[in-house]
């Protein structure tokens, strides 16, 4: 059972025995607790932090706030200059902690705790015509904010429509924890990351201190997607400066309402696509102009026109990118930033102009494919959308797709809509160290993160295929930040960035035991992949795929059931086919909380957003999920790196809702454009 | 409370995964809390402390109940179950070896409320209790189909989207076959 193999979870029976520990959940002895006070106001200043009634509660070690906080070294990032200054950015904002001997102590002083606000009034609604747009320097991670090449020439058929999504709010299930230890002047962070040694540097800039004093570990981490990534939450800061206040080891758990503002979240978009094509489908111009906002806290712009920079033909193309600086906590990454809010308006637009031209949805997309990424001119590493998008058709039934708004089973109108989907496949340089431990079996050592997506077994698999011994003999460590350097587990470029370097260790190792004559204990060697990656080709390196949905829309409720999902994806080389099938589909059920069911709402009163907890933002439940399956191509790419994998964690989400958003128009004839498609829109639309 | 006022704290007794606890803890304290911060079982999760979500899933006296929401000291005497308890010694539970062979998580975090929550639907079934998908109210038994495993873990989140393995997980413990 080696690279490919549907290996159980190495860490599976440590997760279903209770036994794997989280942040938070490791034995120290002395530990305390600490508990943030948050901003109740969006923007202004604080005055005064009143914590004598705070520290009147016996059992409350100290309270910090602005003025007696220890200072930081790098107060650059606004967002993590924590308890810095008395500006207050947003409403949520980490205003003060309380620590105490217990929980229940911490909880209660908290409450007690008086702040005072010079209150400046708030802008916290993003609208299409905000006075305040701007246009970016750069977008995430580093892409110009505008593009555009040839001539606007006058289109037979166009389509001119703006898509709207709201606010999305990741929502791991494990909310943000952090165990601060020190010792004397070295500092542990148990963490909830998706990076250790990215946490590590981000925290010893800010503390002033040499990264070799800081370690980060993050074991198991119960889920990110995208919240648990760089730069840190303020949260980790604040427990680093708790910590190092008492003295003491202090544990600080984020709580989901708290999540809400201080943890990261996807923005709201409007999106403008304008396409003009020739009677038969064939792109001459295509437009993508995406509004969206940040926080005057820290700027994130988030890229969600750059599929229509690279996915289809086209005479003409223009993206723009403008944002509207707000009083609201920081946006940043949620699973596939960019490409996800992005391909749901361009592959929304494609099915409304496959209905402007008469064309089958599936054939347009086809008829469009591009010879060469139109962005860059470089050649496509592989490219195999049209082939998923014909094999899906096959798989789902396709042909048998009403004409919209006319079939009607009992008391559903019933339809069924395609998207594309694809997702950059980018390697980062990492480093391993494969060894031969006493015993003769073998460790690996990576500072790579697992938060669910199956990396340590991925990771065991490709050490035991390149070492050509059984997964038994093979252990391989990961989250801590004290081993050889890993990227984070983040734009779907963990497996391709540790998998190479786990690689090139092992090979060498291979190759010193057989120097050698034998598997001598201590045997070890060392990769680093940056020379490499660095000298890699020039080509346009993506995943692609092709997603079906079947939906169901009751015509007395609204309400919207999807039965069956396909995903169809050519995505490099599986690693190991029954974790992989969990991520496709795992990133389709996000896709479809997207499509029908979530929506953070912005409160204009007091600029949060009000419906903060899992009982008002509602992610999919069991019984949302009926039939979602996910395939693949064998679809090992060459040019993508040494393993041929492109990274699977985000491509599921993308496209998801699009399917569904272009199910529910040919179920009932009429377009949606806004997320979520819920009830109370689609009501006054059925017959 | 008032501002000052001294925590009241009561001993509570318990018997936690076959042991008798004794535990001097704050009234305030949660079950979940005095399982996670006073018994060092972390084993059952904190992913919301309000009811929501389903990951604080322990067996209380044989039902599943949310820990988060429970205080500790109104259960004095209660017989819990938390994931730590639910392997027979060295043997694991035959819902905890269906959801790793079916790959029923990913990140593992709201999983041990799953397995919880998953063995309370088993007896619940047993028992004929009728869900809101139940066609037959009066029958003694409850077939556990999909639409029966859905609906009953629909209290326990999964954001992974774990979901087709934890009903296929519970399908094969339940001796309904595979649900793929």
């Amino acid at each position: 059972m080696e690279l490919g193999a549907p290996l159980d979870r190495v860490e599976g029976w440590d997760k279903v025995a209770g036994r794997a520990r989280y942040s938070g959940e490791q034995r120290v002895a002395g530990v305390c607790h600490a508990v943030a006070v948050q901003a109740e106001i969006a923007h202004g200043e604080v005055l005064a932090v009143d914590a004598t009634a705070a520290r009147a509660v016996p059992g409350v070690i100290d309270v910090l706030a602005y003025g007696d906080a220890p200072a930081l070294a790098d107060t650059s990032d606004f967002e993590l200059a924590v308890l810095q200054s008395p500006r207050v950015a947003y409403r949520g904002q980490i205003v003060a902690a309380v620590v105490a001997e217990t929980l229940e102590i911490a909880r209660h002083a908290q409450r007690l705790v008086r702040v005072t606000y010079d209150e400046l009034g708030h802008d916290v609604e993003l609208t299409p015509d905000h006075p305040g747009l701007y246009r970016p320097e750069k977008i995430s991670p580093d892409d110009p904010p505008d593009t555009g090449e040839g001539e606007e020439t006058p289109a037979e058929v166009s389509v001119d429509v703006t898509y709207e999504t709201p606010a999305f709010h990741n929502n791991p299930m494990e909310p943000h924890a952090t165990l601060a230890v020190w010792e004397g002047d070295h500092l542990t962070l148990y963490d909830s990351t998706q990076g250790a040694a990215a946490q590590r540097d981000a925290l010893a800039a800010l503390l002033g201190m040499p990264a070799e004093r800081v370690r980060v570990v993050a074991h198991h981490v119960g889920g990110g997607f995208g919240s648990k990534g760089v730069p840190p939450r303020p949260n980790s800061v604040l427990a680093a400066l708790c910590a190092r206040r008492v003295g003491r080891p202090v544990k600080l758990a984020v709580t989901r309402q708290q999540m809400f503002s201080i943890t990261g979240y996807r923005t709201p978009t409007f999106q403008r696509m304008r396409i003009g094509a020739s009677k038969d489908g064939r792109i001459a111009d295509i437009e993508h102009h995406v509004i969206e906002q940040t926080s005057t806290a820290r700027e994130f712009a988030e890229q969600s026109g750059v599929v229509t920079r690279m996915m289809y033909a086209a005479r003409a193309r223009r993206t723009t990118h403008r944002l509207a600086r707000l009083d609201v906590p920081v946006n940043s990454w949620m699973r596939a930033p960019g490409e996800c809010p992005g391909m749901y308006a361009l592959e929304s637009a494609m099915d409304e102009l496959a209905e402007a031209c008469g064309i089958d949805p599936v054939e347009l997309r086809i008829r469009n494919e591009p010879e060469r990424d139109p962005d860059s001119g470089n050649p496509f590493s592989s490219r195999r959308l049209v082939e998923c998008l014909r094999l899906g058709a096959e798989r789902f039934g396709w042909s048998s797709r009403p004409e919209p708004g006319t079939r009607r089973e009992g008391r559903h109108l019933v339809g069924m809509g395609v998207a594309a989907a694809t997702y950059p496949a980018a390697a980062r340089p990492a480093q391993a160290l494969a060894r031969v431990a006493d015993d003769g079996s073998f460790t690996v050592s990576i500072a790579a993160a697992d938060i669910g997506t199956g990396a340590r077994t991925a990771l065991t698999q490709i050490a035991a295929d390149a070492l050509g011994v059984p997964v038994a003999r093979v252990r391989v460590e990961i989250g801590d930040s004290a081993l050889p350097y890993g990227p984070l587990a983040g734009g779907s470029m963990g497996n391709a960035s540790w998998g190479w370097a786990v690689l090139r260790a092992c090979e060498g190792l291979r190759d010193g035991i057989a120097r050698y004559g034998g598997a001598e204990p201590g045997l070890e060697c060392r990769a680093d992949t940056s020379g490499e990656i660095k000298n890699q080709e020039a080509y346009a390196r993506h995943s692609f795929g092709a997603q079906f949905a079947e939906v169901r829309v009751d015509v007395d409720s609204g309400e919207i059931r999807v039965p069956r999902m396909l995903g169809v994806f050519a995505a490099g080389r599986v690693m190991n086919a029954r974790l992989a099938r969990s991520q496709f589909v795992g990133g389709m059920v996000m896709g479809l909380g997207m499509a029908l069911t979530e929506e953070s709402r912005m409160d204009r009163e007091f600029g949060d957003y009000l419906n903060h907890d899992l009982a008002q933002y509602h992610v999919p439940v069991n019984a949302d999920v009926l039939g979602i399956d996910a395939i693949w191509l064998d679809d090992p790419d060459p040019h993508a790196n040494p393993l041929g994998g492109k990274g699977i964690g985000e491509i599921g989400i993308v496209g998801a809702a699009a399917a569904i958003g272009n199910a529910v128009h040919n179920a009932t004839g009429h377009r949606f454009r806004r997320l979520p498609i819920s009830p109370p829109s689609v009501i006054p639309h059925l017959p | 409370m008032e501002r000052g006022e001294t925590a009241v704290r009561a001993e509570i007794a318990l018997r936690v995964n076959g042991e008798e606890r004794r535990v001097v803890a704050d009234t305030r304290t949660s079950l979940l809390d005095l399982l996670r911060e006073r018994l060092g079982l972390t084993g059952s999760k904190k992913g919301c402390d309000h009811g929501q979500c389903g990951a604080c899933t322990v067996l209380v006296d044989g039902r599943r109940v949310n820990a988060c929401l429970a205080l500790a000291v109104a259960h004095q005497g209660a017989d819990v179950v938390t994931v730590e308890g639910l392997a027979d010694g060295d043997e694991p539970h035959p819902l905890q070896r269906a959801f790793v062979e079916n790959d029923a998580f990913q990140c593992g975090y709201c999983t041990p409320g799953q397995l919880c929550s998953a063995v309370g639907v088993l007896a619940e079934a047993a028992r004929g209790w009728p869900s809101h998908v139940t066609a037959d109210l009066a029958a003694d038994g409850v077939e556990l189909d999909e639409a029966e495993i859905r609906e009953r873990m629909s209290g326990n989140i999964c954001r992974c989207g774990a979901y087709p393995g934890i009903v296929a997980a519970i399908r094969e413990a339940a001796g309904g076959g595979t649900a793929r």
